[in-house]
């Protein structure tokens, strides 16, 4: 092995460990069992360690890493499946957190209502937005979310998500809905609040 | 003469609009709604940060920003 692609081959370990709190992060909040997601990070780690040779320099080291944790993680998330561990969706017309949002009449309640959040740039560059993020992510029900980071984390077309679910595609828009407006409120509350969330995961990076 | 949508109506589209293409229906009724609604529009915009958030845990960080999801 040349010196050269030696040292391009440490200097890529050391991203890896940089970027594996990401990685953590990222499992986490798709898998929502702490241990399984390190599992699957280490065995994401343990993959791109030994294709080393195939990524071959091409541009883009983190999110190539990023593509094979996201093929671990959907195969730990059909073990999950296997195993029951997922609660069927039932849609039971529990839409109260919702429901809180608007009047009877179909308009927000006033103290609903949406605000701006200002530059999108400025909203991602601030950790305090991704500690409420995370904080709101975990506080929605498993089922919600799970689809709802298929969708946005993953990136799975809605189609592919009924593949993996077994839910109609019409359950999955009216669950991405339900997500949506459920998060945007809760981030509303603790970001645009001067309280810190109560609480958020340290594991993410910068 | 086109009946005002109501809000929670138009979050069902401005959701939907993430997932798969409006019909013609859907996106007049929506524009016209979102252009008369000042919180809907907010509502908008924060679905769109939603959207986004992905592309934040797996953007390169001291990419060249080709990709459009700068980190910061």
């Amino acid at each position: 092995m040349a010196a050269e692609t030696t040292q391009n081959t440490h200097a890529r370990m050391q991203r890896l460990a940089a970027v594996r709190p990401r990685l953590v992060s990222f499992a986490r909040l798709q898998l929502r069992e702490p241990a399984l997601a390190e599992d699957t990070v280490q065995e994401a780690l343990a993959t791109a360690i030994e294709k080393d040779d195939d990524f071959a320099g091409r541009s883009g080291y983190e999110t190539w890493v990023f593509g094979i944790l996201k093929y671990k993680i959907l195969d730990a998330l059909r073990a999950q499946r296997r195993q029951g561990k997922w609660q069927p969706f039932v849609d039971d017309g529990d839409n109260e957190a919702i429901d809180r949002q608007f009047q009877q009449s179909g308009h927000w309640q006033v103290a609903a209502r949406p605000s701006d959040w200002g530059d999108p740039e400025a909203t991602f560059a601030n950790e305090h937005f991704w500690q409420v993020f995370d904080a709101c992510m975990i506080a929605l029900p498993d089922n919600i979310a799970r689809v709802f980071s298929l969708r946005e984390l993953m990136g799975l077309s809605t189609a592919d998500i009924c593949k993996e679910t077994g839910l109609k595609e019409n359950n999955c828009w009216v669950i991405l809905h339900r997500a949506r407006l459920r998060l945007r409120a809760c981030i509303e509350r603790g970001y645009l609040s001067e309280h810190a969330p109560q609480h958020g995961l340290s594991e993410r990076g910068k | 003469m086109i009946k005002m949508m109501l809000c929670r109506e138009a979050t069902r589209l401005m959701s939907k609009r993430l997932d798969a293409p409006l019909g013609l229906g859907e996106r007049l009724s929506l524009r016209l709604h979102l252009g008369m609604c000042r919180p809907c529009r907010h509502c908008n915009a924060q679905f769109d940060v939603l959207h986004r958030v992905g592309h934040h845990f797996d953007a390169e960080p001291n990419a060249d920003k080709s990709d459009n999801a700068p980190r910061s």
